[in-house]
């Protein structure tokens, strides 16, 4: 017993075999119960935790839905996808939202038209503190980035002075917008066939938007006359507003409108023409040389199809994806 | 009296002369590792405190054990053992007893196993053959020590977020520049002393 060769090696194994079983009965008797369910619906979890639901990650969700506490399709990283499986471990039925993403209500029409210089740092909340910031719009986005600092997708980013929504990237997580000082920034449902927006909060009125912006909204009620559907459009404050749940996406509104401001998926559509019939030979021929070169700019090629076909029109929109529709929508609007 | 003044020389000595991270360079994983928030570099040091008492208290028999076999030279391999299994009951006990401090503790309380500092004041107090009542006075000065450090260290750093460097310093290079410094500014305790 006393060779330490020997000694040393069993003392280790003892210890080892009691530490051992007193980890084993501690296990046991400190045994914390825990849904199975919990981790089932963290697999399933996209793992970005970027805190959208409200809870503090993703562990922090899957824990409330099984307590019952938050709704099996609140993650909206996931989407309708990720409700779907939840709803399958919790036992829910899930019907199928439409998908939701954040929307930038400014064009920075008035990007140019300041107050003052401002110098300092560039941060939106900094920029803002200084007299509500160096824009004569008062509503306008300006352009420091807070939102693209707090977007975990990358998908918002300043361009040409203003933060604009990439919608493919978006998941409606709501960083941006409760990061945003201004309160621009707005998750909106995409219920519509196509995305008709209103991109602007400003409510002062016409005299003053006209003064402070390029295509603010002034409160005109143009777009709410040429809207076939009552209620899509409301005017508020001499701001137009898109009721989302009634906006069919017919584009109108956007051709309608004096300020070129609404948008349908993310582009202005061209004026309506007065003429229709005139220009068409002339422009099948750009449109047949436009064809192949599918990715080149879409909003050039936009003003020409629609002057040729007036009734195809809302066809030959510019889709968000170039690419592919656009081979397709040629040999028709010919 | 004797043994009082002995445990504050001690404690005196694990805190601000011989401190653990900035003197001995024990523990440097944490300390780089979760000193970005002093608010989690308080947890972090509570936590080392809490585990460093309870690993020397529970370490001073079984070296006791260990000695009077002939087998002091397998202190380092036995003491990683315990550790390792005290880390590892210490936080079922908390999830169990203490849910709240232990989603405080969070992820700390695991890294510690692997916290060097913990082996260290174990480790030393064999070398210098304390008695129960000075293994733990080290110990849980010595964690005092880790907190001390890291708390000032997250404090720094904190500030450091919104002070402007040049580019190839930012983040990691800066802040080991810093804690070389406050290690420097440690130095000037040393010989310092209770009479």
């Amino acid at each position: 017993m006393s060779n330490p060769a020997v000694l040393a090696p069993i003392v280790l194994c003892v210890l080892g075999i009691i530490f051992g079983i007193i980890l084993a009965v501690a296990s046991k008797v400190f045994a914390v119960e825990k849904d199975p369910r919990e981790e089932e619906i963290s697999e399933c979890l996209p793992g970005a935790n970027c805190g959208g639901c409200g809870y503090p990650g993703c562990g922090g969700y899957a824990n409330a839905v099984v307590k019952g506490l938050a709704p099996v399709d609140a993650c909206s990283p996931g989407g309708p996808e990720v409700a779907k499986q939840i709803g399958a471990i919790m036992g829910v039925e899930v019907e199928e939202g439409a998908r939701k993403i954040a929307q930038v209500m400014c064009t920075g029409g008035g990007h140019n038209k300041t107050r003052y210089d401002y110098v300092g740092l560039e941060s939106c909340l900094a920029i803002s503190r200084v007299s509500s910031g160096p824009l004569q719009c008062s509503y306008g986005c300006l352009g420091g980035g807070d939102c693209v600092d707090a977007c975990k997708f990358d998908a918002i980013h300043i361009v040409d002075g203003v933060a604009k929504v990439d919608f493919d990237k978006c998941v409606a997580c709501g960083a941006c917008v409760d990061a945003c000082p201004k309160n621009i920034i707005r998750i909106v449902p995409l219920n519509a066939k196509k995305y008709t927006e209103i991109p602007c909060a400003s409510k002062d009125k016409g005299p003053v938007v006209r003064q402070a912006c390029d295509n603010g909204c002034i409160g005109c009620k143009i777009c709410v006359k040429a809207c076939p559907k009552e209620g899509a459009i409301v005017v508020e404050d001499f701001l137009a507003k898109i009721n989302y749940d009634i906006c069919i996406g017919c584009g109108l509104c956007s051709r309608a409108c004096p300020r070129q401001l609404i948008t349908v998926d993310g582009k202005v559509l061209p004026p309506k023409p007065k003429k229709p019939a005139a220009p068409k030979a002339d422009a099948a021929a750009p449109k047949a040389e436009a064809a192949p070169k599918a990715e080149a700019a879409p909003k050039a090629e936009a003003a020409p199809k629609a002057e040729a076909a007036p009734a195809e029109a809302p066809k030959a929109e510019p889709a968000p994806a170039p690419e592919a529709p656009k081979a397709e929508d040629a040999p028709k609007a010919e | 009296m004797e043994s009082i003044t002995s445990l504050l020389s001690i404690a005196l000595g694990a805190v601000l002369v011989n401190n653990f991270v900035l003197s001995q360079f024990l523990g440097i994983c944490p300390f780089m590792g979760v000193s970005k928030k002093v608010e989690t570099a308080l947890g972090m040091g509570m936590a080392v405190i809490f585990v460093m008492g309870v690993a020397s208290a529970v370490n001073w028999p079984i070296n006791q054990f260990l000695n009077a076999n002939g087998l002091s030279f397998m202190q380092t391999v036995t003491f990683i053992l315990v550790i390792a299994s005290l880390v590892q009951f210490v936080e079922m006990f908390l999830q169990k007893a203490m849910p709240s401090l232990y989603e405080a503790l969070g992820v700390y309380l695991p890294l510690i196993t692997t916290n060097c500092a913990v082996l260290g004041v174990t480790l030393q107090n064999a070398q210098k053959s304390y008695n129960f009542g000075e293994s733990l006075t080290y110990g849980i000065t010595g964690g005092v020590g880790f907190l001390l450090a890291i708390v000032l260290f997250a404090s720094v750093r904190e500030r450091m977020e919104f002070a402007k460097c040049p580019k190839c310093f930012e983040g990691f290079p800066i802040a080991l520049v810093a804690a070389s410094l406050i290690a420097l500014a440690f130095m000037g305790f040393s010989g310092l002393k209770v009479w």
